[in-house]
């Protein structure tokens, strides 16, 4: 983590619990900051006068469809707080978002939404540390570790099937990526 | 979304370079997405198609990257260009055909693409570095997933493995376009922004490739040349791709997205 400056604008609290309200467009059950996708929160001067809030915005994957809607949801958000004379979403991938940077809330509140939340798994990885990563789920339901993968490729980008061999459910896992 | 910082040489041979990396995943995505309901299985059929929709995302990415650099259009470069001004890699001119020539291209492809990924995120340029180390923790699922692939019809032996030898002999001379010399490649390199020379980049791809065919029992495949009219030369099957993906653009050019 990033050591923090010991002087922070109060108002970044009050964005950041606004930005915690909005949930994942495809998994609901998380906000975008528990899923990580919140970068830098930052109050700038503006050659015109007043301020700006800028926000930026990690994209989970770079194709993901839903990165235009959630642009658009934290920018009404933050604009209704009216703590600047402007509010700028900015996509960027640096740093890049990974599944690592879901937080410990985050990764529970999958599990009780039935999706197993992805390993940690650091700053890089090649295909066979991929193959050993994919060959291990948790089941969100039952808790064992007896699962087969069905397809690393599920219903969005980042969600792979699994099956749990002990309970029988079939089961998402939140792809470690 | 970016301000550069760039002469008019190293400017004209990056954006060459940024609309080979589009068009690639572009073409690419498109022909794979018509395996959608009828791979081979219904796994598959998820699979393939969301490789397909990552494609298009890179696509789209690195056309807003070049529009950023070139003060350009992504939807025009994307859908408003003539067959013949698409610079993808040979290889990709033809159309889906069997499932052996779909993982023969793929397996070929995504070795390549992961090559170039892994120098670009090397790249002097910033947005490119950064844009290509996201995009290679994507990439290599789905380079897992094709040699997964190739390793299952080698095994399998008989028509499986016969028609994917036959597909990669049939490729390959072609796959060498995807890592050719480029346009302006002294400027990109004198500059850092490619950070290592094709011609190396294409000799470790050969490699690796080898490798994974020696250790699935395929054939080795000849040392060959790439074609300088590699990136321009256009087949009918394009001409016909190029007439579906521009469909809906062309239906009503003053829409808005």
């Amino acid at each position: 983590m990033v050591v923090q400056a010991a002087v922070r604008d109060p108002r970044e609290l009050a964005v950041r619990a606004a930005l915690d309200e909005i949930p994942d467009p495809e998994i609901p059950a998380i906000s975008v900051v528990e899923l990580g996708v919140i970068g830098e929160v930052a109050f700038e001067p503006r050659r015109e006068g007043g301020e700006r809030l800028s926000v930026e915005l990690l994209p989970t994957f770079v194709g993901c469809p839903a990165i235009d809607v959630m642009r658009q949801q934290i920018g009404e958000r933050l604009t209704a707080l009216n703590v600047a004379d402007e509010v700028e979403v900015r996509l960027t991938f640096a740093p890049p978002w990974t599944s690592d940077r879901i937080s410990p809330e985050g990764r529970e509140k999958l599990r009780g939404s039935g999706f197993a939340p992805p390993l940690r798994i650091g700053p890089s990885f090649d295909g066979q540390e991929l193959q050993m990563y994919l060959a291990q789920a948790t089941c969100p339901y039952c808790g064992s570790q007896n699962t087969t993968l069905d397809n690393p490729f599920g219903p969005t980008l980042c969600r792979a099937i699994y099956h749990c061999d002990n309970c029988r459910q079939p089961f998402e896992q939140f792809k470690s990526v | 979304m970016s301000d550069w910082d760039l002469d008019a040489a190293q400017r004209d041979a990056l954006a060459a370079l940024l609309l080979t990396l589009a068009d690639d995943e572009f073409v690419l995505g498109f022909w794979d997405s018509e395996w959608t309901g009828i791979a081979p299985m219904l796994e598959e059929d998820v699979a393939t198609s969301s490789i397909s929709q990552d494609e298009i995302g890179h696509a789209r990415a690195w056309y807003e990257l070049l529009a950023s650099l070139t003060d350009d259009n992504a939807d025009r470069l994307a859908f408003g260009r003539a067959p013949e001004e698409y610079r993808h890699a040979a290889l990709l001119n033809h159309a889906r055909t069997d499932w052996a020539f779909t993982v023969a291209r793929r397996f070929l492809y995504e070795q390549a693409d992961a090559t170039r990924l892994e120098a670009l995120s090397r790249s002097s340029q910033a947005p490119v570095a950064e844009l290509a180390a996201k995009m290679r923790r994507e990439e290599t699922y789905h380079l897992m997933h094709f040699e997964v692939w190739l390793r299952r019809m080698a095994e399998a032996g008989g028509e499986a493995r016969r028609r994917l030898a036959e597909a990669l002999q049939r490729l390959w001379p072609e796959a060498q376009a995807v890592l050719a010399p480029l346009f302006g490649e002294e400027a990109l390199l004198a500059a850092g922004i490619l950070p290592e020379p094709m011609e190396s980049l294409r000799a470790r791809w050969v490699e690796r490739i080898q490798a994974t065919l020696a250790a699935n029992g395929l054939p080795q495949l000849p040392a060959v040349e790439p074609d300088p009219q590699g990136r321009t030369h256009r087949t009918d099957d394009f001409a016909w791709l190029h007439g579906q993906f521009t469909m809906v653009a062309r239906s009503d050019e003053a829409a808005t997205w």
